[in-house]
C-alpha cells in the first residue's frame, strides 16, 4: 500500500483503477464499502478524484459518496505514514495502563492521535478494542496484533519502524 | 509428534507465531517428526501462548510459553516448570459448560473433517430433517436470547422473518464486536468458524433466506482471513452453494468488512453500512425482520447467537434450556478481562454470581490491589461496587440492579481507578462514535465531557446537570449508543460518589 511521501496518483490513473474496482464489485449488493476498502488498498488512502467516478458508476449523487468516505473512520483523505501503529483507548485497555502507554508513546513521537511523524514513518492512531481485553494493554501495527504491552516493548516496536 | 498452538490472535499478540517457528527449527534439529495444528484459543488467555503436546493420557498444556523455553520442553516435558498437565483438567476447563465453544481450542479450525468428527453439521443434517416451522419452534423451544446484549428471544425474531412475505430474505451476522471487554466473537471465528456458518445456514432454511452476510470489524484481520477461508472451504464441500450438502436449498455466505464505526454494531447502522450507506440508526419500525437488508425481510443475530444454534440442534432444545436460571436459559461465554490474574473466556450457565466470577474464576487482580469496580456488558455498561457482587449473572438480574450484561463482557478495575475519568472517558467515546442522527446524543455526548470538566474542576452545580443531560440522553436517543452512555455515568456517580466529591473538596 503507499505511504506518505509517495508520489499521488495522476487524476488518469484514479480514473482507470476506480473503473477497474467498480467492474469488480459491480455484482455485489450494496457494493460501495468494499469499493472503498479495495481503493484505499490499491492508494494508501481514497483520492478526491475517486468520488466523482464512483457516483456515476452506482448511480448515486458525489454528497452520497463523499457521506460515506467521511462517515467511516478508517477511509483517510490523504495517505498514512509507512506504518499504522494503533493503539487501543478502551475500558479493557484503561484497565491495564494503556492511558499511560498511550500517552506516553504519544510524548515520545511528539504527536497528537492521528498524527505522522515528520520522516513519515509512522501514523498514531487511537483504537477502540482489538479484542485482546485480557492481555492489555493492546497495540496493532500494521495488521500485527500486540498484547500486554509496556514501554520497553513499544520504544523496541518504535525502533523497528524507524520512528 | 503431535502438538497444538493457537492462531487466536491474543495468542498471536503473546507471540505464538515466534513460538512456533522456534518449535519448528527444534523439532528439526532434533530429529523430530512434528505435526503442528494452529487451533483455536482454549481461552485461558493468561496462559498463552498455550502449546499442547498429545500424549496417550490426553493433551498436556505449558503455558505461557516463549521461544526460550522450546527446547528443554520438547527434551524433558514433564519436568519443565511450565508443564500444566491435561489441560482439560484444569480448573478453568473443569468447571465450565462448553457448549458454544466445545470445540473452540480443541480441533483444527479449518479442516472440515475434525468439525464433523466432534459433532459439526449433525445440527444441519437433523434441521434438514424438519420443516422451516419446526427449525424456528425449536430455536423458541431453547429459551435462545440475543447474545449481542439486547436479550430479543431469538425464535420469535426468526418466526417474524419466516412468516413474512417475500421472494428475498437474508440472514445477517453481526460480527461487529465493538464493546471492550468482549472478544467471544472474535475467539469463535477464529477458532471454530464452521459452528458460525453451520448456525447461518440452519437460519437460512428456518426463514426462507437464502443468502447470508457476517459483518466482521476490520479491527480483526484475523479473524477475517479465517472466516474468509472456512467459507472458501465451505463452498468446496458443498455446504455452502445452489444446494447445502446435496439435499437442501441454496445458501451462500459473504463476509463483508467494517470501517471502524462502533455505531454499525446497533443493527440498523449496520444494514445501512451493509447496503452502502453511512452507518446511520434506522428508526424502528419497521423492524429489520420485516424490511432489514435492501428493504426485505432480515434475520440480525449476534455471532454468538448463530454459533450457538448448531449446538441446540445437535443435542435438542430442551438440553439447551435445562441450563441457566430465570428467564436466562443456556450457557453464556463470559469473557474475563481488564486488571485480572486469570482473564480469559468462561463458558458457564447463567446464575454464577458477579463475585464468584471476579473473585474466585478470575483470581481477582492482577496487580493484587482490592477490586474497585466492575464494568460489565461494554462500554455502555454499568460500573458495579463490590456491594453489588451478589447479582446472579442473567439478563433480568442485571436489569434489576441498573445495569444490563450486554455481551458478556466484564471488566475489572483496582482502586487506582478514577470513577470520574471514566464517565468522562463514556462521554468522549459516544462523541467520537456517534452516528448524528439524534441530537441528545450527538450534542449530548460532547456536552457530557464540558460538564464532567466542571466537577473536575470543583464545580458542585454541575452534578444536578449530568444527570439531567443523562436523563434526556436516555429518553432521547434511537439507538444503545446515546440511550445507554448514561448508565456509565450514572452508575459511576450513584456507585463511587467519593470519586466525584473529594475533587469538589480538593478545589475549595
Amino acid at each position: 500500500m503507499p505511504r506518505a511521501n509517495a508520489p499521488r496518483p495522476s487524476s488518469e490513473e484514479v480514473r482507470t483503477r476506480t473503473e477497474e474496482v467498480l467492474a469488480a464489485h459491480a455484482h455485489l449488493e450494496g457494493p460501495l464499502l468494499p469499493i472503498l476498502h479495495a481503493l484505499q488498498e490499491s492508494f494508501g488512502f481514497i483520492p478526491q478524484d475517486c468520488v466523482q467516478t464512483i457516483a456515476e458508476g452506482l448511480n448515486i449523487g458525489r454528497a452520497e459518496v463523499h457521506g460515506v468516505i467521511t462517515f467511516y473512520h478508517d477511509f483517510r483523505d490523504a495517505p498514512a505514514g509507512r506504518h499504522v501503529l494503533r493503539i487501543c483507548r478502551a475500558e479493557a485497555c484503561q484497565a491495564q495502563g494503556g492511558t499511560a502507554l498511550a500517552e506516553a508513546t504519544l510524548a515520545r513521537l511528539g504527536l497528537e492521535w492521528h498524527g505522522t511523524t515528520v520522516n513519515g514513518a509512522v501514523t498514531i492512531e487511537p483504537v477502540y478494542c482489538l479484542g485482546l481485553c485480557a492481555c492489555g494493554p493492546a497495540a496493532m501495527v500494521d495488521g500485527k496484533v500486540l498484547g500486554r504491552m509496556d514501554t520497553a516493548r513499544m520504544e523496541a516496536i518504535l525502533a523497528e519502524v524507524g520512528a | 509428534m503431535k502438538v497444538w498452538l493457537p492462531r487466536d490472535a491474543a495468542a498471536l499478540a503473546l507471540g505464538a507465531d515466534e513460538v512456533a517457528d522456534a518449535l519448528l527449527h527444534a523439532a528439526q534439529a532434533r530429529g523430530i517428526d512434528l505435526t503442528l495444528v494452529r487451533n483455536g484459543s482454549r481461552g485461558m488467555i493468561w496462559l498463552e501462548p498455550l502449546l499442547e503436546i498429545e500424549t496417550p493420557e490426553g493433551r498436556i498444556g505449558f503455558g505461557p510459553v516463549t521461544p526460550a523455553d522450546i527446547a528443554a520442553i520438547l527434551d524433558a516435558p514433564n519436568s519443565h516448570p511450565k508443564a500444566l498437565g491435561l489441560v482439560e483438567a484444569l480448573p478453568w476447563m473443569a468447571r465450565q459448560t462448553r457448549l458454544t465453544f466445545a470445540r473452540c481450542g480443541v480441533t483444527d479450525p479449518l479442516s472440515l473433517a475434525e468439525y464433523e468428527a466432534h459433532g459439526g453439521l449433525s445440527g444441519l443434517r437433523r434441521a434438514l430433517g424438519m420443516d422451516a416451522a419446526g427449525i424456528v419452534a425449536e430455536v423458541t423451544d431453547s429459551g435462545l436470547r440475543g447474545r449481542g446484549g439486547a436479550g430479543f428471544p431469538t425464535g420469535i425474531k426468526w418466526d417474524t422473518v419466516r412468516k413474512a412475505q417475500s421472494a428475498r430474505k437474508y440472514i445477517v451476522c453481526n460480527a461487529d464486536e465493538g464493546d471492550s471487554g468482549t472478544f467471544a466473537d472474535r475467539m469463535i471465528m477464529e477458532g471454530d468458524p464452521f459452528t458460525l456458518i453451520e448456525g447461518m445456514i440452519i437460519a437460512g432454511l428456518g426463514v426462507g433466506a437464502t443468502k447470508g452476510f457476517v459483518y466482521l470489524r476490520s479491527e480483526y484481520p484475523d479473524a477475517i482471513d479465517v472466516m474468509e477461508q472456512a467459507v472458501g472451504l465451505a463452498r468446496q464441500a458443498g455446504l455452502l452453494g445452489t444446494s447445502v450438502l446435496g439435499t437442501g436449498p441454496a445458501f451462500d455466505i459473504e463476509i463483508r468488512v467494517g470501517a471502524g464505526a462502533y455505531v454499525c454494531g446497533e443493527e440498523t447502522s449496520l444494514l445501512n453500512s451493509l447496503e452502502g450507506k453511512r452507518g446511520v440508526v434506522r428508526a424502528k419500525p419497521p423492524l429489520p425482520a420485516l424490511q432489514g437488508f435492501m428493504g426485505q425481510p432480515t434475520v440480525v443475530n449476534n455471532v454468538i447467537s448463530l454459533a450457538t444454534v448448531p449446538v441446540i440442534f445437535e443435542k435438542g432444545a430442551a438440553f439447551y434450556r435445562d441450563f441457566g436460571l430465570g428467564r436466562s436459559r443456556g450457557t453464556i461465554p463470559l469473557q474475563i478481562a481488564g486488571n485480572v490474574k486469570q482473564g480469559g473466556l468462561f463458558e458457564t450457565a447463567f446464575g454464577l454470581s458477579l463475585g464468584e466470577i471476579v473473585d474466585d474464576i478470575a483470581g481477582g487482580t492482577r496487580t493484587g490491589r482490592p477490586v474497585k469496580a466492575v464494568q460489565v456488558g461494554g462500554p455502555l455498561g454499568a460500573y458495579f461496587p463490590r456491594s453489588k457482587f451478589d447479582t446472579p449473572f442473567g439478563y433480568e438480574e442485571f436489569d434489576g440492579q441498573g445495569g444490563l450484561i450486554g455481551h458478556a463482557g466484564v471488566v475489572v478495575f483496582d482502586d487506582s481507578a478514577d470513577m470520574l475519568g471514566m464517565a468522562r472517558f463514556a462521554f468522549e467515546f459516544c462523541a467520537v462514535e456517534s452516528c448524528g442522527k439524534c441530537t441528545p446524543c450527538r450534542i449530548g455526548a460532547v456536552r457530557g465531557v464540558e460538564t464532567v470538566d466542571r466537577i473536575t474542576r470543583g464545580d458542585a452545580d454541575a452534578i444536578p446537570l449530568l444527570t439531567d443531560l443523562c436523563e434526556t440522553m436516555k429518553d432521547g436517543s434511537l439507538c444503545a449508543l446515546g440511550g445507554f452512555t448514561p448508565y456509565p455515568v450514572m452508575s459511576a456517580l450513584t456507585h463511587f460518589p467519593d470519586d466525584f466529591a473529594t475533587t469538589r473538596k480538593a478545589a475549595e
